[in-house]
């Protein structure tokens, strides 16, 4: 560190008919790629995925000789070896809510502003990075919780196959739900900035409140709407009349993320950083 | 340039800034001084388009900041020291940064040498000292080798040595045709780096002038006397222009004539001085004089008159 009087070299700037969109995707892509928690949330996500399928699966299939013929009719295979989206979308809520509140929380936030003040441009970036990482980590857990999942379950003839109705977008649905639960989540992130109050949202957005529904008259049919319960359809391959069907669930699932990034957008291109 | 016009922001009932103008010019260190809680740094964010002005504008080259594309070509900022991912490497903290403008790779190794980090380059950021969190800072400010640098408090927290690199670069860089606006609370600090000063208490511009005006206007520098016959000396210097206050030792203090003009008048009447020397109020107390008043959070006043340092002459 010796005193220094420099002269910079200098430094040519891009075209200005360069479009900025693309440099601020690579410089969110770096970002996200460049701190540990991204790594370690969806590895989790991905474990939990994989991992749950598998010790479900040995479990049930240790357990069906006991079983009773109704639950044996009942079993849906497909759906049983996703259950650790379950799991994974808590992973993936935190990481959404995350990757915006960190940087409100360290600083950082005005730096990237600084750098680039057109606000929407970062948001856009933002959740275009953390949703085609999302969905790349859940589209290829999805599909590894399915195999291990049916392989295990192939010990008794039960397995399901991708030509069986509706797998393919149960197992690819599972992935895509994710990615949409995490610009979701980001969303919330942006509106109330701070970790722990977006994470309690978020949590009682999905898994609180379905509970709290589950008190009220069941007439009154409100549960296939909320955003977890809607956008879950997506990766059950057999649809109970209490849910919406897979595309229309996940279409007001996309909605309801759509809504609160639209939200996000209005409130972090006016607010104060 | 950095121009402000009207620049006033209110949160509630608090006028932060209050109808601030002032200019930036390039070639120059100007410096942003005044007390904490002046509205020094909520300037600096309304420069960058951080915080909306509740009214006037500020405008950089021309434009308000967010019609800049890429704006680090234009102006590089150094807001708080730290502001970074404690996990991510100071490498990828300025990579990216570079990357939304389209600056490449090489252009973080030359900066991350120019603030001397290239050693630790690639060590998480979350270890990194005060001190090297302003490097850091300094060489983000760098990236796009801008004409206008905008760096908040960048001495506060650093050792002696970093104090007096940061000064040298702030020179250099206003030396290669650079606007550098630098705050500080300190006027010292001032007085070394910055060649024209933008003073601010609670908010309000205070005084726009070159460092060696402002020192020369805002001293109170006076003649103090002492003499047996003082009541008639006072007197005299009364009828011949001079204001005189009353020291609390029975001294005279005497504005508006000079040591020379007081001893030959003393002279001429026969009076006998005792005493006839020329006080400087420092650099600092001129500057507290000047903002008093404006200090949101005062000390205990311990003192009622400030003690005033004797130059000899």
């Amino acid at each position: 560190m010796t005193d220094t009087t420099t002269v910079l070299p200098s430094l040519t700037r891009p075209d200005s008919a360069r479009r900025i969109a693309p440099d601020v995707i690579r410089s969110e892509w770096t970002k996200f790629r460049s701190v540990h928690s991204s790594y370690w949330t969806l590895l989790v996500a991905a474990v939990a995925m994989v991992g749950l399928s598998a010790i479900l699966c040995a479990i049930y299939v240790g357990r069906y000789a006991s079983l009773s013929a109704v639950d044996k009719a009942t079993f849906n295979p497909t759906s049983f070896s996703l259950n650790g989206i379950l799991l994974a979308q808590l992973a993936v809520g935190v990481l959404g809510v995350l990757i915006i509140t960190a940087e409100y929380s360290t600083g950082m936030i005005r730096a990237t502003l600084a750098a680039v003040p057109q606000r929407r441009t970062v948001l856009a970036a933002k959740g275009a990075v953390f949703a085609a990482a999302t969905a790349v980590v859940g589209i290829v857990s999805s599909f590894g919780a399915f195999f291990v999942g049916q392989s295990i379950l192939s010990s008794k003839h039960i397995q399901a196959h991708f030509s069986d109705p509706g797998v393919l977008r149960a197992v690819f649905g599972g992935g895509l739900y994710l990615a949409v639960l995490g610009l979701l989540a980001l969303g919330i992130g942006v509106l109330i900035r701070h970790s722990a109050g977006a994470i309690a949202a978020v949590f009682g957005l999905l898994f609180v409140l379905p509970g709290i529904v589950l008190a009220l008259p069941s007439s009154w049919g409100i549960s296939k709407f909320l955003p977890s319960n809607a956008g879950s359809a997506i990766f059950h391959t057999v649809p109970d009349q209490s849910s919406l069907s897979p595309w229309v669930g996940f279409g007001l699932f996309c909605a309801y993320a759509a809504v609160a990034l639209i939200a996000a957008g209005f409130v972090f291109q006016r607010r104060d950083a | 340039m950095i121009r402000a016009r009207g620049l006033t922001k209110r949160y509630g009932p608090t006028l932060a800034v209050d109808n601030l103008d002032f200019e930036v010019l390039p070639g120059r260190v100007t410096g942003f001084l005044g007390p904490n809680g002046a509205g020094k740094s909520t300037t600096m964010r309304m420069i960058l388009g951080l915080d909306a002005p509740t009214a006037g504008s500020v405008t950089i080259d021309g434009r308000p900041y967010a019609e800049h594309q890429r704006p680090l070509f234009d102006v590089g900022a150094m807001l708080e020291a730290r502001a970074i991912h404690p996990g991510r490497s100071a490498y990828n903290h300025l990579f990216a940064l570079a990357q939304s403008n389209g600056i490449g790779r090489k252009r973080v190794d030359e900066v991350l040498d120019v603030v001397g980090l290239s050693s630790v380059a690639h060590k998480r950021a979350g270890g990194f000292s005060l001190g090297m969190g302003q490097r850091l800072g300094l060489a983000a400010a760098l990236l796009g080798d801008p004409g206008v640098l905008i760096l908040d408090e960048p001495v506060n927290g650093l050792d002696p040595e970093g104090i007096v690199w940061i000064r040298n670069l702030m020179r250099s860089l206003a030396s290669e045709g650079r606007a550098v606006f630098v705050s500080s609370h300190l006027l010292t600090e001032m007085a070394l780096t910055a060649d024209h000063l933008i003073v601010v208490g609670r908010g309000r511009l205070i005084a726009e002038s070159s460092v060696d005006e402002f020192i020369e206007r805002s001293s109170r520098n006076y003649v103090r006397v002492r003499a047996p016959q003082l009541h008639k000396l006072g007197q005299l210097l009364t009828s011949e222009g001079a204001a005189i206050t009353m020291e609390d030792d029975g001294a005279l203090a005497v504005t508006g004539a000079g040591e020379a003009a007081i001893g030959d008048l003393a002279a001429e009447y026969g009076i006998t001085l005792h005493e006839l020397s020329p006080q400087n109020a420092s650099l600092e107390e001129a500057y507290i004089e000047l903002t008093q008043g404006s200090v949101d959070f005062h000390g205990a006043d311990t003192a009622s008159h400030p003690t005033l340092t004797t130059q000899v002459a």
